[in-house]
């Protein structure tokens, strides 16, 4: 792709107005980012490494476990200590419509007029991958903004949270006493990504015997890998500091010398492959027609000519079959 | 990937009712838009700093608190001072004919009374939209 090509000064005074600390060319350089706009790549191209990578926080846990609060008194927290924020707030795409509510602000109102808090709302967009690709991408736009450390709330219910966690250094797991039924579906895919556990309204009866399970749940786990818990009431600022020490605990641990090295090098190969998974399946897929080849398909399953999975098998393998003679033939 | 309608729903002013609002920003989730929702009480510069990053085409706002007169213009200023002049911003609530005409003057878009459908919301947004932002990508001009 020549991205960027089309228009290099647009692209240059973006980035320029980004790295300024600029905010609306920030929210622009955004949505190019999560609209795949092709000027995108040029700019993430044109700032990446031109400022310190932020380190990144993930916060993720089941619907109204007070992931928003929380996440607004850390940041209220970071701000006392002078650190300039980004946050990203991820809220579900409705599979039926394309549209989105993202309410994560309602709980972040007392930053809105903070112009070193940066608050974005980001809708998941479909389930064909990418979310990693993409909240990376704008984790890498607060870096060049000036963010010093970067939230990102995404709801624990399904993927978004795995590729969240894909994207940070850091995944804080936040559960409530009231997540005990919850927690059985919910443990298998939450808790393995846990790196720090946050138990938030403490103040509710139950706080006690939701510790001690967890505390059960993660016993099998060797020591040293089991996470920290966190004790939290967001709504009255209890809790904050044993969060922010847990986090700087992880953060240290992630700095050691063993573990720092190979980690890049993983983040960095996961960017790229990512990348690269995403611009070759849009490269092939137009290539192929695909959204015609989509339609003609769609016609015959509303049709009742067949059926959405026996129409993808045949898709797929057409498609398939068409590949292998395009790279045959390729130079 | 389409570009989205992103719209910023917010409510103004010192009245504690967010129903309307709520129900316009579900309508509009339906509608296939990206509503951004920051809730009760919030001031012109809470908005138009929230209209900014999340960089919305239209800023919608629910004024039920009789303060529109002064709560749109400011509004609009904030949003001009922050270079937001391609953004829409329009709304609802109590308002009069009369206001109405002379907030459009100022460069407010068309208003809504409390009989107005959700439908013809989401059409008079759609429709600003295909004719002030289209194929557009977002790139600063
Ligand atoms: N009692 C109590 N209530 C809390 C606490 N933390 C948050 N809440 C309340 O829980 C509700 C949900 O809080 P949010 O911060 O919106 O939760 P969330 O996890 O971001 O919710 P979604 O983004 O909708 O999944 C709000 O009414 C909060 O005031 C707490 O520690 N104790
Ligand atoms: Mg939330």
């Amino acid at each position: 792709m020549s991205a960027g090509a089309e228009a290099p000064a647009a692209v240059a005074s973006l980035a320029e107005g980004i790295l300024r600390g600029d905010p609306r060319m920030l929210a622009r350089a955004m949505t190019l980012v999560e609209n795949a706009a092709p000027e995108a790549e040029a700019i993430l191209e044109s700032l990446y490494g031109k400022k310190p990578a932020a380190p990144r926080v993930g916060f993720t846990g089941p619907p109204g476990a007070g992931k928003s609060t929380l996440v607004a008194e850390y940041a209220r927290l970071l701000r006392a200590e002078g650190v300039q924020v980004g946050v990203i707030a991820v809220d579900p795409t409705s599979p039926f419509t394309g549209g989105a509510i993202l309410g994560d602000r309602v709980r972040m109102n007392e930053h809105a007029t903070d112009d070193k808090v940066f608050i974005r709302s980001m809708a998941t967009r479909g389930s064909l991958g990418g979310l990693a690709a993409r909240t990376g991408e704008l984790c890498e736009l607060l870096d060049a903004w000036g963010s010093e450390v970067t939230l990102v709330e995404t709801v624990g219910v399904g993927q978004s949270e795995l590729d969240v966690a894909e994207a940070t250094d850091t995944t804080v797991v936040i559960l409530t006493p009231e997540s005990g039924d919850a927690i059985q579906a919910l443990k298998a895919g939450l808790m393995e990504i846990a790196e720090v556990i946050v138990l938030n309204k403490a103040d509710h009866v139950g706080a006690d015997a939701m510790e001690a399970a967890l505390r059960a749940s993660l016993a099998f786990r060797p020591e040293g890998s089991r996470p920290p818990i966190v004790r939290t009431v967001a709504t009255a600022r209890q809790g904050l500091d044993e969060l922010h020490q847990a986090l700087r605990e992880h953060r240290e641990a992630l700095a050691k010398p063993e573990i720092v090295g190979p980690r890049r090098r993983e983040k960095v190969r996961a960017r790229i492959r990512s990348a690269v998974r995403e611009g070759l399946l849009d490269a092939w897929l137009r290539r192929q027609g695909f959204e015609d080849v989509l339609d003609g398909v769609t016609d015959d399953v509303i049709a009742g000519r067949t059926s959405p999975y026996r129409a993808a098998r045949a898709l797929i393998e057409r498609m398939t079959r068409d590949g292998k003679r395009t790279n045959g033939n390729g130079n | 990937m389409a570009r989205k309608i992103r719209v910023l729903v917010a409510k103004a002013g010192l009245d504690g009712h967010d129903r309307g609002a709520k129900v316009v920003a579900s309508a509009m989730r339906d509608a296939g838009f990206e509503v951004i929702y920051t809730g009760l009480h919030q001031t012109p510069e809470m908005i138009a700093q929230a209209a900014v990053q999340e960089d919305v085409d239209v800023v919608a706002l629910s004024i039920l608190s009789g303060a529109h007169m002064t709560l749109f213009p400011r509004v609009l200023d904030l949003m001009r001072e922050r270079g937001l002049n391609d953004v829409l911003l329009t709304g609802g609530g109590i308002i009069s004919k009369e206001d109405m005409g002379a907030l459009q003057k100022l460069g407010v878009g068309t208003l809504f009374g409390p009989g107005a459908t959700t439908g013809a919301i989401i059409d008079y947004v759609r429709g600003w939209v295909a004719e002030h932002r289209a194929g557009e990508v977002g790139t600063a001009k």
